[in-house]
């Protein structure tokens, strides 16, 4: 009942890349590590209405190493930094990384002493999402291009 | 300036200015507060006396000010309430800019722990018979006090240590 049956006797090729990223892609599992008003939007991003799970991303999970993709949603003062940044480095490769909102993007309106001026000061962002909160569309947007980034590039190499 | 009191705050300003006219400087209102100034030195037992005496049960709030004075350059504030009388008093208290130290209340109210923590922090003020006293926001070894006026915005660079963000290396 599966595959076989409406293919019959044939055969498919692919390559190991696209294979693999296919499968990344379309599970990429978020660690929200959410820090202020921007988890309320991940909330709903991950909720029935906006549905993260259409992008296979509806597992949220409380442990780095069992995630993928963190999404760093609320602004980062310099304690919290070696905490995130601790939770980072336990994520198995490969990862990434989706800085949410003002805040976590450049520090937005907390201009001051005691919060990191964006997280990409002590993380590699890959993508980057405006607003403030940013509507779950926008994470959803986000995601998608996570997706992108995935899909285009080389996840096997030749080990010599 | 005529003060418009209460007939409770009344009663509290003038049992105060009785009972520790040493301490006692002055009352003013400001906004339909009332601020009673007093010296650091008897702290502890004015507090104690507002508390057991005139009823002030609730320590509402501990802040400081930098006023950027010459003289008397930093200010703490105490903001007590009185459910029964159903009054607000802010007490206050000024410290001079080099050595600005004074007694703790933690004595009176063991919730001005956390709250002379914050003073300390953020102007470097430091509290006499504190049972724990040490930073509550910034990083124990940090060097400099926020919110006095002299410290900039964003900090000073380099102040505060960001994690290592190059991959770890075997």
């Amino acid at each position: 009942m599966g595959i076989e049956s409406s293919l019959g006797d044939g055969f498919l090729t692919t390559k190991v890349d696209a294979l693999t990223n296919w499968a990344r892609s379309n599970a990429a599992w978020p660690m929200p590590m959410g820090l202020a008003c921007c988890a309320i939007e991940m909330m709903a991003f991950a909720g029935p209405k906006y549905d993260a799970a259409r992008f296979g991303s509806e597992v949220m999970r409380f442990s780095p190493r069992q995630s993928d993709v963190m999404i760093v949603a609320g602004w980062v003062n310099y304690k919290m930094a070696h905490a995130i940044r601790r939770i980072w480095d336990q994520m198995p490769d490969p990862k990434w990384c989706i800085a949410m909102g003002a805040c976590a993007s450049t520090g937005g309106m907390h201009r001051c002493y005691g919060v990191v001026q964006g997280c990409d000061n002590f993380l590699p962002v890959d993508a980057y999402i405006s607003g403030c909160p940013p509507r779950p569309d926008a994470l959803l947007h986000a995601l998608m291009k996570i997706q992108d980034k995935i899909r285009t590039e080389h996840s096997v190499t030749l080990d010599t | 300036m005529d003060l418009e009191l209460s007939k409770t705050l009344q009663n509290t300003v003038d049992k105060l200015s009785e009972k520790f006219a040493d301490s006692f400087v002055k009352v003013y209102q400001s906004t339909g507060d009332t601020f009673i100034l007093v010296e650091p030195n008897n702290i502890v037992d004015i507090c104690r006396y507002l508390k057991e005496e005139l009823h002030y049960i609730y320590l509402n709030d501990i802040f400081g000010i930098d006023r950027f004075t010459s003289e008397d350059r930093f200010e703490v504030v105490y903001n007590l309430v009185s459910l029964r009388n159903r009054e607000k008093l802010f007490l206050k208290v000024r410290l001079p800019e080099e050595e600005p130290v004074m007694d703790s209340i933690t004595d009176v109210w063991q919730s001005a722990s956390w709250m002379e923590r914050e003073v300390y922090d953020m102007f470097g003020v430091k509290f006499n018979n504190h049972p724990d006293f040490r930073r509550i926001y910034m990083p124990e070894d940090y060097d400099y006090y926020p919110l006095r006026k002299e410290f900039p915005l964003l900090g000073i660079p380099g102040s505060i240590e960001l994690p290592n963000s190059t991959p770890d290396t075997e």
